[in-house]
């Protein structure tokens, strides 16, 4: 019992991160309407952003978490022009190929860069224990700062003019438009931010597990399974569903072989975009 | 469809394609033709459902690992004969998608898309738990299973033509659709589907019958493919990322058109045929093929046959 | 005369908006029955769920005798009834005649490919499009894109016409033609339930009128009845756009 109740919490510690990362797609689409598939990649330079700081520059593990997020805002913004901006009001597929024909090329260059060897970046943390369990206090740190950036989050939504003009060109952009809002550039903001927190989740799992240049593409999945959950455009909601899916994870390993558990995921993500378009929680607050 | 030009030219091709290895008896240059014949078999299937209706169909490659999946079990572990093994997986996989199309195309545009992401997914990880078919690792065929057809060296050179023999189906069937009032009927509901429902085209039922169509040659081509691969493994028959080439092949080409998704393919993988072997270029393969779609989506969202429509209006007539 | 279309306590309610309420409606073989009110007085919303876009909550819709409350759209388009837009949604990509076609096919005939086409063609003639068969749909003018909405749900050959404000944004030589082909359809034997807010032209069209305000039906009439109703003049000086064009002046 006691075990089971340890795998869910640490389901939940590590549910906070894959929460953080979805937030980052779920804005985006909630924003622009559009489906970031250059997700995973991006991720994927979060994890190797902390790889360059603690082992090739020798500095704290944790510095790279505001490295990431500065540097993963203007690499959006980057990609918003590159990328995206031709492709708003366009059919949907035009942008789901734009940013994946981004995913190929940061794979490439990442395959480039570092080949598709693993890597580790050993982080010490001094782990809590608990009725004989121990919690890594990498997972523990990981769950707080993440719980922080979702705040900081918050707080650029909710208290900064940035984020009103974010949230009124979420909730109609003609309307945003004529208001004056530069929506253009809101846009380009929003997606830099999206991307920045993508980012910051991946230097955050790397402090947890080891990574490859590939690895991205498993956390785009989960990014998928918890955006969908949490219900499209809604952050709150996307932090909410990595909790939930962290705990799913966490109930089902000490019952279910690891390699099953994708199953349940990927068979969640089917079911709940029929049943629930509108995310999992919307349906149950009714 | 006999009494126009078009379908001959197609048959015509087909069976210079057929022959030319024959004739020159290169071997490499038949199994570099067969790969080409079955990333056309995907891509213009694919078309049906991208190009006709407009449902982005991102997990296509599912189809194709399936059908290979089946094919091989029935003529590994059931001793069957590969081209029944192959029809069978072909039904089986045409019917199971018609169950999941039923559900996931009541979705629209990007929804529909993640969903068949998921669809690919899960049944990649389902797979890879299935003892009997290999788990992880997948089926190796044993080398007997080619006696029916005369040994390996002649199974090879009848799988080619086979493969071809589907190419040519998927084309024509391509064109038959394109000119029927089925596709009449899918091409409304690819420019606005809500309107095509008003005009009285039964949504639901069409656009579920074209995903199951367009379910039954990539898996019969899976089949035979993975037949003369000799193994599957559930990586290589359920990557993401062919399933995606798929889709650049008909952008690339021009979706909604019967030779665009074609051509796409062709050029695709002849190119990425002469990408791969040359050395310094392996890694940047990907990159390449990211900046290329890249263009293509910004600057010719119409592919290749776009482009000649757009600049030369009367093709539009004759070249479909 | 027999009732080809009913409508019967039909009511919707979005939200906390009780859009349609209560409302009953007969459209009889032959005739034109014009459905005016204010402006959010849920007209656009009686089509909708005419033609099955959303079910209704509360009521009935019935087509010759065939029930097709809450039916989808398709397959009332395929029992008879079409409809003509709003705002108007052509099938772009493809040519004039393919988007006539199309509503040939799959209307009330359920014509094949060859016949539909012919049909097409004719309908598409009669309606003045006859030299833009070929033309993309998305290179029309406004003009014309209005003109093939009203082509495409005819090549349906349907019994009803749903019209929902096909002489909007047209200048007056185009109004006048329209009118004029209104007046041929219904001559074919088409009868037509239609919105619209150009008051001289549903006066002088309409056989009927049924007058919509806030979700509720106030009136039905002739149009001499209806102009001379106090409660449907009050109806629209309440609402200040529409006092001029209430008078019958545009």
């Amino acid at each position: 019992m006691v075990g089971i109740l340890a795998s869910v919490i640490d389901g939940v510690l590590v549910g906070a991160v894959y929460g953080l990362a979805a937030m980052g797609m779920t804005l985006i689409w909630g924003v622009m309407n559009v489906f970031n598939l250059a997700h995973g990649p991006i991720i994927m330079l979060g994890m190797f952003v902390l790889y360059l700081v603690a082992t090739a520059f020798g500095l704290p593990p944790y510095a790279a978490i505001p490295a990431t997020i500065i540097f993963g805002f203007f690499f959006g913004v980057a990609l918003y022009w590159i990328a995206v901006h031709r492709m708003i009001g366009r059919p949907e597929l035009m942008s789901l190929l734009s940013t994946f024909a981004v995913n190929l090329i940061l794979i490439g260059l990442g395959t480039a860069l570092w080949t598709t060897s693993p890597y580790n970046v050993p982080v010490e943390m001094p782990g809590v224990t608990w009725q004989g369990y121990t919690f890594t206090g990498t997972h523990i740190v990981a769950a707080a700062l993440a719980a922080v950036i979702a705040g900081l989050l918050y707080l650029l939504l909710y208290r900064t003019r940035i984020g009103k003009a974010i949230r009124a060109v979420a909730n109609n952009r003609e309307a945003a438009e004529l208001s004056g809002i530069p929506t253009t550039q809101v846009l380009s903001f929003a997606f830099g931010v999206g991307v920045a927190l993508a980012g910051v989740s991946g230097t955050l799992i790397a402090t947890l597990f080891p990574f490859t240049v590939l690895s991205g593409e498993i956390y785009q999945l989960k990014s998928f399974v918890v955006t969908v959950l949490g219900g499209l455009g809604n952050p709150a909601g996307a932090l909410m569903g990595g909790i939930a899916l962290g705990l799913v994870e966490g109930l089902a390993t000490p019952f279910m072989p690891v390699s099953w558990i994708p199953i349940v995921e990927f068979g969640l993500f089917v079911l709940c975009l029929i049943a629930f378009p509108r995310g999992l929680f919307s349906a149950l607050k009714r | 469809m006999w009494r126009r030009a078009f379908p001959w030219v197609i048959a015509s091709a087909a069976l210079l394609y057929a022959l030319f290895p024959y004739v020159t008896n290169d071997v490499q240059l038949r199994e570099s033709l067969l790969l080409a014949a079955v990333y056309i078999i995907l891509a213009s299937n694919l078309n049906l459902v991208i190009g006709y209706a407009g449902y982005v169909n991102f997990g296509n490659i599912v189809f194709f690992g399936l059908g290979g999946y089946i094919c091989l079990y029935l003529v590994n572990d059931l001793q069957w004969p590969v081209i029944l093994a192959a029809l069978a997986g072909a039904a089986g996989v045409s019917a199971l998608a018609l169950v999941f199309g039923l559900g996931i195309l009541r979705l629209r545009g990007a929804f529909f898309a993640l969903a068949t992401i998921g669809v690919n997914a899960a049944i990649a990880q389902l797979v890879t738990n299935f003892e009997p078919w290999g788990g992880a690792t997948g089926i190796y065929l044993a080398i007997d299973a080619y006696e029916p057809l005369g040994g390996p060296m002649q199974a090879l050179w009848t799988i080619y033509l086979l493969i071809v023999g589907l190419m040519a189906a998927s084309l024509l069937a391509s064109y038959a659709i394109r000119n029927s009032k089925f596709g009449l009927g899918l091409i409304a509901i690819g420019e606005n589907e809500n309107a095509a429902a008003v005009l009285g085209v039964p949504t639901p039922l069409y656009k579920a019958l074209i995903y199951s169509a367009s379910a039954f040659l990539p898996a019969m081509a899976g089949g035979l493919y993975f037949f003369k691969s000799g193994i599957i493994e559930p990586g290589g028959a359920f990557s993401l990322r062919t399933s995606i080439e798929a889709i650049v092949m008909v952008m690339l080409g021009g979706s909604g058109t019967v030779i665009g998704p074609a051509l796409g393919a062709f050029l695709y993988e002849e190119s990425r045929g002469y990408l791969l072997t040359a050395e310094a270029f392996s890694h940047f393969q990907l990159v390449i093929a990211g900046t290329l779609l890249l263009m293509i989506v910004t600057f010719v969202p119409g592919g290749l046959l776009g482009f000649v429509h757009r600049w030369w209006p009367r093709t539009r007539r004759w070249l479909e | 005369m027999t009732a080809l279309l009913s409508v019967i306590g039909l009511g919707k309610k979005f939200g906390g908006l009780q859009a349609v309420q209560d409302l009953d409606l007969t459209l009889n073989e032959g005739e034109i029955l014009g459905l005016i009110g204010p402006n959010g007085a849920g007209k656009s919303t009686v089509f909708n769920l005419i033609n099955g876009v959303f079910p209704p909550d509360a009521g009935r819709a019935l087509l010759e005798g065939r029930e097709i409350t809450g039916e989808p759209p398709y397959r009332v388009a395929r029992y008879g009834l079409a409809r003509a837009h709003q705002i108007v949604q052509p099938l772009l990509g493809m040519s004039v005649l393919d988007n006539c076609t199309v509503g040939a096919c799959f209307g009330r005939e359920n014509l094949p490919l060859h016949r539909a086409r012919e049909v097409a063609r004719e309908v598409a003639q009669g309606v003045g499009l006859g030299d833009r068969l070929d033309t993309l749909a998305s290179t029309l003018t406004t003009a014309g894109k209005k003109r093939l909405e009203l082509a495409r749900a005819l090549s349906a050959r349907p019994r009803v016409l749903l019209l929902d404000e096909v002489l909007a944004g047209l200048n007056p030589t185009e109004s006048e033609r329209m009118v004029h082909t209104l007046r041929r359809i219904r001559e074919s034997g088409i009868a037509i339930l239609m919105i619209e807010h150009i008051m001289r032209a549903v006066m002088s069209l309409s056989d009927r009128i049924v007058v919509l305000n806030l979700g509720r039906k106030l009136a039905e009439g002739t149009p001499q009845e209806i102009a001379n109703n106090p409660e449907v003049i009050a109806a629209y000086l309440g609402d200040p756009q529409r006092m001029p064009e209430a008078e019958g002046v545009e």
